[in-house]
């Protein structure tokens, strides 16, 4: 017998884990579908984990509206969902007198926006603030509403939430077709079998286009990646404490250089729009554009003190702006469109998607809502996903007193990040479960480090072995094919 | 459990510097030496390095890793040093505090008069030399490569490219051989070797594994493992050679790359690195800028063979244990004076006992309340009496003196603490 939902979810990402966890405050059954082997695989895991403030989108787009609006959710969200997030405030600077005019047409857009605390301040002011500025900045836009976060674990612990209040979360299920009656969507056909539901919300990221052109909704709708590679620094050599912005370009954004939670130094991202959803590789030539615009900024970085480097794909699409008078192609989209009944359609959520999540997950809610869906809250509704415990954070006191509780507390694993064994097994037996390697070290930032993983891999491989009662021959990196090891050495016999 | 709160000197890492450093300390007299290894059992990497070739130089004896670290462990624990494995240490403070963590001892934090440092090195990754391409498994460094196959008992690969001419990529390209696997080749970006000339004839050459010097890897291609990777010549200024591309699909990518001190501890304890080594300044007694943290072997610069190491480590050991004896006689010349019974405060707070052999020594005290009955104010030890005054009354307004005798030197000179009572006759 096929399953029945209320709403399945195609996509764990951040967007897709934050419906979820709206959705399950409400009475009906939440599926959410992942095609890989943990949620936040995609642009979720990979961008500069920063909430924006909303100075940058267009005015007038839905873009503009769901940053603004998500920026003002997330005290209440770190707050119930227990994931690392500061408010620390970000800089637009301006470099040289030329720049000047382009950080206060910013402004005025940020203004225009609706955006709160944002403040113009001298070269001066900016150099007192951040002493490895380059020298010649000219000003800059003080954002005080803008955040950083851990985007890890905001996507799990909204997962997670979801989970705890009743929602299904399906990992390794990816989505192939709707099932339909007439125009009528009522399931979706994946690898791992059908599955019935009265709305399906396609939140599938950067395949997202794919989806909604199944269902035959907006044939003309196109995602196209834009690539963005990053370096990240060894917080033991480069510390530079804030979110500091070139001015943005035709490209976006630009490449900035930036502070994590995890007091890592990360610069970038570029933008390279590239054909391949699949293609997260880093060039030669990107790595040093990268390298080029973070040196404007802090001319004294140090690329040595480069731990690691990643790409994060962004899915940039060409939908329409709907706001009368707006021209503006790469909008987001959030409707439930008119070619078919039960789609609940997103795409183009790049960035500021993180920021946006909840509220498009608020938005996602309000249209299920006008479309006549009852939502009564259920009586036993959880929005707290409670904490666990930070090894690396806490105090020697702390440490002393966790590690009473429970010995493995004090099994380090990852040297550099000062993991232990605790927070990882109770990571593989969470409500949303780390089985491969890197869903560990999403959760934990475990292997992060300058060793990148060479002294904790063997152990961790060993401790995943043991806890999901597998052989270490089976365990992955990120699932099906990534697998560590070919075999057994030779035994001598006898 | 550990059995003392302070230890005269702590060898943090049991590879070769720290077992050395541990038997010269405690052959150089420390009284408490205790050596902590974080992994299951002493030796550090030695155990992992089956092949031979330790110990022509200090042993005249060509032993395999875990053979040449037995060696010295047998002594090392001949001599009574208490050895804590699975800990991990997590702080060390320039007061030579250190912070340990592990699962059968707790998180504990415990004193050292000397502190020998020997946590070794780490090998380079993959972002350090900034290989550009995809990020998918079976990149790994050669070190680890070799803790698969000779601890786990795993084989990481099949068809297998090593980038860089270091000392393990080569001795694993050849054991991966014995153990089946197939070596494509060998790239090194330099126009010579960056290993030793040895092993480039017992590990490559003698099992036909080619090395191509002046090469190095454009790419990474593979989205879940590794499917090739790209080849290509470098001019002497390690600029891509266009044309001279070469895609091989391989599954596994091993790099030996170099090695780099690890000294991420030393630098809680503010020890100071030197830019070139990466490992602590040091002096010739290899005594850091911290006084009382030494540090030994490749924590310090990155050595060709372990012979030196465990030379090094015997160096630290020895001035480590000097170091701490100076400071434990410093330490027992002094006795402190502490308030007890009806006592405020005590002038002077300590007494250099060494003075009470040539003169007599006047204690000035406040009383914490006044008793309107006659007193004996009483210098103790804890268990004997040394010496006591009568008083008709003690106020808190009248100051109160007693003398420690020149007579009294034999009895303080036994005592770590003297405490002064005040008592109703």
């Amino acid at each position: 017998m096929q399953e029945q939902y209320d709403y399945i979810i195609i996509g764990g990402g951040v967007v897709g884990c934050m419906i979820a966890r709206w959705l399950s405050r409400y009475e009906g059954k939440v599926l959410l579908i992942e095609k890989e082997a943990d949620v936040g695989m995609g642009c979720s895991s990979a961008n500069t984990a920063i909430v924006h403030a909303g100075y940058d989108p267009l005015p007038g787009s839905l873009k503009a509206r769901m940053n603004v609006k998500g920026n003002a959710m997330w005290d209440q969200l770190a707050g119930e969902l227990n994931f690392a997030f500061e408010r620390r405030g970000d800089y637009v600077v301006a470099i040289g007198d030329e720049e000047l005019p382009l950080v206060h047409k910013l402004m005025d857009q940020g203004k225009k926006n609706g955006v709160p605390g944002m403040v113009m301040i001298s070269g001066a002011e900016m150099r007192a603030r951040e002493k490895n500025i380059n020298p010649e900045t000219s000003g800059a836009l003080w954002a005080s509403t803008g955040g950083i976060c851990d985007p890890f674990q905001v996507t799990v612990a909204a997962g997670e939430n979801a989970v705890m209040n009743g929602a299904k979360v399906l990992l390794n299920t990816a989505f192939q077709d709707f099932i339909m009656e007439g125009k009528r969507i009522i399931g979706v056909r994946t690898n791992r079998g059908d599955f019935l539901g009265r709305w399906v919300i396609n939140s599938a990221g950067i395949y997202s286009d794919d989806v909604m052109h199944k269902a035959g909704v907006r044939p003309e709708f196109f995602i196209k990646p834009r690539k963005g590679e990053y370096y990240i620094f060894d917080r033991a050599d480069v510390s530079i404490d804030n979110v500091l912005f070139p001015v943005p370009s035709a490209k976006g954004k630009g490449i900035l250089v930036t502070t994590t939670l995890h007091e890592n130094t990360i610069a970038g991202p570029n933008a390279t729009i590239i054909d391949d959803k699949e293609d997260t590789s880093t060039t030669k030539e990107g790595l040093a554009e990268v390298a080029e615009g973070a040196l404007k900024l802090v001319p004294s970085l140090n690329l040595r003190y480069s731990i690691a480097n990643f790409v994060g794909l962004r899915p940039m699409g060409n939908g329409p702006c709907k706001t009368p008078g707006v021209v503006y192609n790469n909008d987001y989209i959030i409707e439930i469109p008119e070619e078919v009944q039960g789609l609940v359609n997103l795409g183009g959520i790049e960035s500021p998607g993180l920021t946006s999540a909840p509220a498009i997950a608020e938005e996602v809610v309000d249209m299920l809502r006008d479309a006549g869906e009852k939502l009564v809250v259920k009586k036993d509704w959880d929005p707290i996903r409670p904490p666990r415990p930070r090894f690396r954070n806490m105090s020697h006191k702390d440490r002393q007193l966790l590690v009473e509780m429970d010995p493995r507390f004090g099994q380090v694993i990852c040297r550099c990040e000062n993991i232990t064994e605790g927070e990882i097994i109770a990571e593989i037996h969470a409500p949303i479960p780390a089985r491969t390697y890197d869903a560990i070290k999403r959760r934990t930032w475990l292997g992060t480090g300058r060793c990148q993983g060479g002294f904790d891999m063997t152990r961790v491989v060993n401790i995943l072995s043991r806890e999901l009662g597998i052989s270490p021959l089976e365990v992955t990196k990120r699932g099906t094919g990534s697998q560590y090891l070919f075999r057994e050495t030779k035994r001598v016999e006898g | 459990m550990l059995s003392k709160q302070i230890y005269d000197v702590v060898v943090v890492g049991s590879g070769p510097g720290g077992v050395a450093a541990a038997i010269e300390a405690k052959k150089a007299g420390a009284d408490d030496v205790l050596i902590i290894e974080r992994d299951t059992e002493l030796g550090g990497i030695l155990l992992q390095c089956i092949h031979n070739g330790f110990g022509l130089e200090l042993l005249k004896e060509d032993l395999p890793g875990p053979g040449y670290a037995e060696h010295f462990i047998k002594e090392m624990l001949s001599l009574h040093v208490e050895v804590l494995l699975n800990t991990m240490v997590m702080d060390i403070t320039p007061q030579r505090h250190l912070f340990l963590s592990s699962k059968e001892h707790g998180y504990v934090e415990i004193e050292a008069r000397a502190i020998v440092l020997a946590m070794g090195c780490r090998e380079r990754t993959r972002a350090q030399i900034r290989i550009p391409g995809m990020r998918p498994n079976g990149i790994f460094t050669a070190g680890t490569a070799q803790r698969w196959v000779n601890v786990e008992g795993y084989m990481p690969g099949k068809e297998i490219v090593i980038l860089g001419s270091g000392d393990i990529g080569m001795i694993m390209a050849r054991r991966l051989t014995f153990e089946g696997a197939h070596v494509e080749r060998v790239l090194e970006i330099q126009s010579y070797l960056s290993g030793l000339s040895r092993n480039l004839v017992q590990c490559l050459q003698d099992y036909n594994i080619p090395l191509q010097l002046n090469h190095t890897i454009k790419r990474i291609m593979g989205k879940n493992r590794v499917e090739a990777i790209e080849a290509v010549q470098v001019d002497e200024k390690w600029n891509f050679v266009p044309g001279t591309e070469e895609i091989i699909p391989c599954d596994t990518l091993l790099l030996s790359v170099g090695l780099i001190p690890e000294n991420e501890l030393s630098r809680k304890a503010g020890v100071k690195l030197d830019p070139i080594t990466s490992g602590p300044y040091v002096d010739e007694t290899f005594q850091t800028n911290v006084p009382g943290i030494f540090a030994a072997g490749n924590v310090v610069h990155v050595y060709d063979l372990v012979d030196w190491v465990s030379e090094a480590g015997f160096s630290a050991g020895k001035n480590a244990a000097k170091y701490a004896i100076a400071l434990r006689n410093a330490e027992a010349r002094y006795t402190p004076l502490v308030a007890g019974k009806n006592v405020r405060y005590v002038v002077p707070h300590k007494l250099d006992k060494s003075t009470l052999e040539k003169e007599d020594v006047r204690l000035q005290m406040r009383v914490t309340r006044p008793i309107e009955q006659p007193v004996w104010v009483e210098v103790h030890d804890g268990e004997n009496l040394i010496t006591r005054k009568a008083e008709r009354y003690v106020r808190p307004g009248e100051m109160v003196t007693v003398v420690l005798k020149t007579k009294n030197y034999a009895d303080v000179a036994k005592s770590s603490k003297l405490t002064i009572d005040i008592n109703p006759r």
